[in-house]
């Protein structure tokens, strides 16, 4: 991981200062609310920048995002409940099964174009969430608590202190950054991007896009995984329709193309004015049922489409 | 299996079919024309709904009579959505387009939520609802015979006015070659405002009708709207006979699956279906 680029990123002076004081945030204010808007925030930050890799540099729009989210969250309170498996061993093994699932989606669905596509994957999520909703073994609709245990590293449980989820979670989104970095300046990038733009003219040049497809929809699904292990010991319970829903998917394409799909930078412009706005609405107007924090949510987005058509990044690029 | 349960899914599933079907048509007409998938499309259905849920409870003006009242308005609203949304995002880069219809069906989908909350209704007493028909010795609701055959009527219509029609003719231009019908002197504008008009006008009908039988409720929208999509993908994006054929065969597939393996996965099963379909036909059952 530590080689020339993320040097070159960590040079940058504004990224280690943004790192920095997005770490010393939480010190500013003991409040709860804050400390969960910002682990929200880098949450969904991370996750945004995982789907960008398959859905931003390549193209690939998935609304199937919520499948791998809902595999991690699965794997690591089913191992923990069923088998005593340490949640740490049970991200990793939520990540492995999320990617060969990516596998076994991506051989039919990538032969697909545009559209096409993307409609498939809202087939997907919408199958598995069915599937988890009526699985015995997952506890089905009633959804699975995690089991009581004493609050320790190797249990990824603390019931009442918020700080240790920030510093895993900020641990989480430096290495994606660093990872979506990487990939933004490697050759698959570039790959990606050639795919993106002309998928018939990248096949000309000799890229065997869905070799290279595959990787990023891989990566994508692990990493994606990974967030939603974390989430699920972070809230310590799950159901289908908060880790599987397609409520999920289509948040996290709507963070990552309101900041600016296929950029490094676009997934936390996103998610740094999407998720305070709706998570400080929900703790704020969402205990109302009316759903006026969607509202607001849903008028954000339109009005930011409407007038930045480029996303939040188009503001920086504009001179 | 007993022949007359046999012939009872496979005709509920047609009706059922052709509601969607003229569902789909109106977004694949959207789609084809401006490369647009509306993913409002749901919500106004389900605006749609509420008219004349509202128009029935308040004022007792029968679902069939405030039928044109629907088409009128939702209509108006496609318009509007294309002057003050799509229009500004229609040529803007990759996904904006799809960013601007989801924000606009979150807003409408929670702005109802808000109104009118999140409950179920359901309209009792209008003509057509409460009354059966036989058909073949096969027993039928008439307001789902109803909405089949006027969800026919009007998918026949629509065909008709692309097809047949002057103003289909400037349509199809727009949708094979913007540039070229804009120095054939159509106002692509006002095709597009059209277009999108029609697209609202049909889901005005299928609500209309549909609320004489189903339940209506801020998120009935999403689930037909996701089914509309796939819909549309399964016939091929653009092609109208295509949705129609894909509708019924969801139609029938949908009833089918809730009988035969359980009412919970009869949605699953139409999934299933499509991801089958398009590994055999990357572009839709009539797609090339």
């Amino acid at each position: 991981m530590m080689d020339a680029s993320v040097w070159a990123l960590l040079k940058k002076p504004g990224v280690l200062i943004i790192l920095g004081i997005l770490f010393l945030l939480p010190f500013l204010s003991e409040n709860l609310h804050f400390r969960h808007v910002l682990i929200m925030f880098m949450l969904f930050a991370s996750l945004s920048q995982a789907w960008n890799l398959i859905g931003g540099f390549a193209g690939q729009v998935s609304f199937g995002h919520s499948t791998f989210f809902g595999i991690g969250a699965y794997a690591a309170l089913v191992l923990l409940k069923k088998y005593g498996i340490s949640p740490w061993g049970g991200m990793l093994i939520g990540g492995g099964i999320a990617a060969l699932v990516a596998i076994a989606i991506g051989f039919p669905v990538f032969r697909l174009k545009g559209h096409y596509f993307a409609i498939s994957t809202f087939a997907v999520a919408e199958i598995m969430e069915r599937l988890f909703m009526n699985w015995d073994y997952v506890e089905g609709a009633i959804g699975l608590p995690a089991p009581v245990l004493e609050e320790k590293f190797i249990h990824f449980m603390w019931y009442k202190d918020k700080m240790p989820y920030f510093y895993i979670g900020f641990v989480l989104f430096v290495l994606i950054l660093f990872l979506a970095h990487r990939i933004d300046r490697s050759r698959l990038g570039y790959y990606l991007r050639a795919i993106k733009q002309s998928p018939d003219a990248a096949e000309g040049l000799g890229i065997d896009t869905t070799r290279y497809k595959m990787i990023a929809m891989v990566l994508s699904a692990f990493l994606t995984a990974l967030c939603g292990s974390f989430y699920a010991q972070y809230i310590l319970y799950i159901d289908p329709p908060s880790v599987l829903s397609l409520d999920i998917s289509i948040k996290i394409v709507l963070v990552t193309v309101l900041g600016g799909a296929g950029t490094v930078l676009g997934p936390y412009l996103g998610s740094a004015i999407l998720i305070p706005l709706s998570e400080y609405s929900r703790i704020l107007l969402g205990g109302t049922g009316k759903g006026v924090d969607l509202i607001l949510f849903g008028a954000l987005i339109l009005v930011i489409s409407v007038y930045q058509p480029q996303g939040l990044i188009g503001f920086f690029r504009k001179k | 299996m007993d022949l007359t349960i046999l012939a009872q899914i496979l005709i509920s599933g047609l009706f059922m079919g052709m509601i969607f079907a003229l569902i789909a048509v109106g977004l694949t007409l959207i789609w084809g024309v401006m490369d647009i998938l509306n993913f409002a499309h749901g919500e106004f259905l389900m605006l749609a709904m509420f008219i004349s849920f509202w128009m029935f409870s308040l004022w007792s003006i029968d679902p069939l009579l405030s039928l044109p009242f629907n088409v009128v308005v939702l209509f108006a609203i496609g318009v509007g959505t294309y002057y003050l949304i799509i229009k500004r995002v229609l040529n803007a880069p990759g996904l904006t387009a799809l960013l601007a219809t989801f924000g606009l069906s979150i807003l409408i989908k929670n702005s109802a939520q808000f109104v009118w909350t999140p409950d179920f209704r359901q309209i009792q007493g209008a003509w057509l609802s409460d009354h059966t028909v036989e058909l073949f010795s096969l027993n039928f609701s008439v307001a789902e015979v109803f909405a089949a055959i006027g969800s026919g009527l009007i998918t026949y219509l629509v065909y008709y006015l692309i097809f047949k029609t002057k103003t289909g003719r400037a349509i199809r231009a727009s949708a094979l070659d913007r540039q070229t019908a804009l120095l054939m002197g159509i106002h692509i504008d006002r095709i597009y405002a059209f277009t999108f008009g029609l697209g609202g006008a049909c889901v005005g009908v299928a609500g209309s009708l549909m609320i004489n039988f189903y339940y209506v409720f801020p998120g009935v929208g999403s689930l037909f709207g996701i089914l509309a999509f796939v819909t549309v993908a399964l016939g091929g994006f653009g092609n109208i006979t295509g949705a129609f054929w894909a509708g019924i065969l969801i139609g029938i597939v949908e009833t089918a699956g809730g009988v035969f393996i359980a009412p919970a996965f009869k949605y699953t099963v139409v999934f299933i279906l499509y991801l089958i379909i398009l590994s055999f036909r990357p572009k839709g059952l009539f797609g090339w």
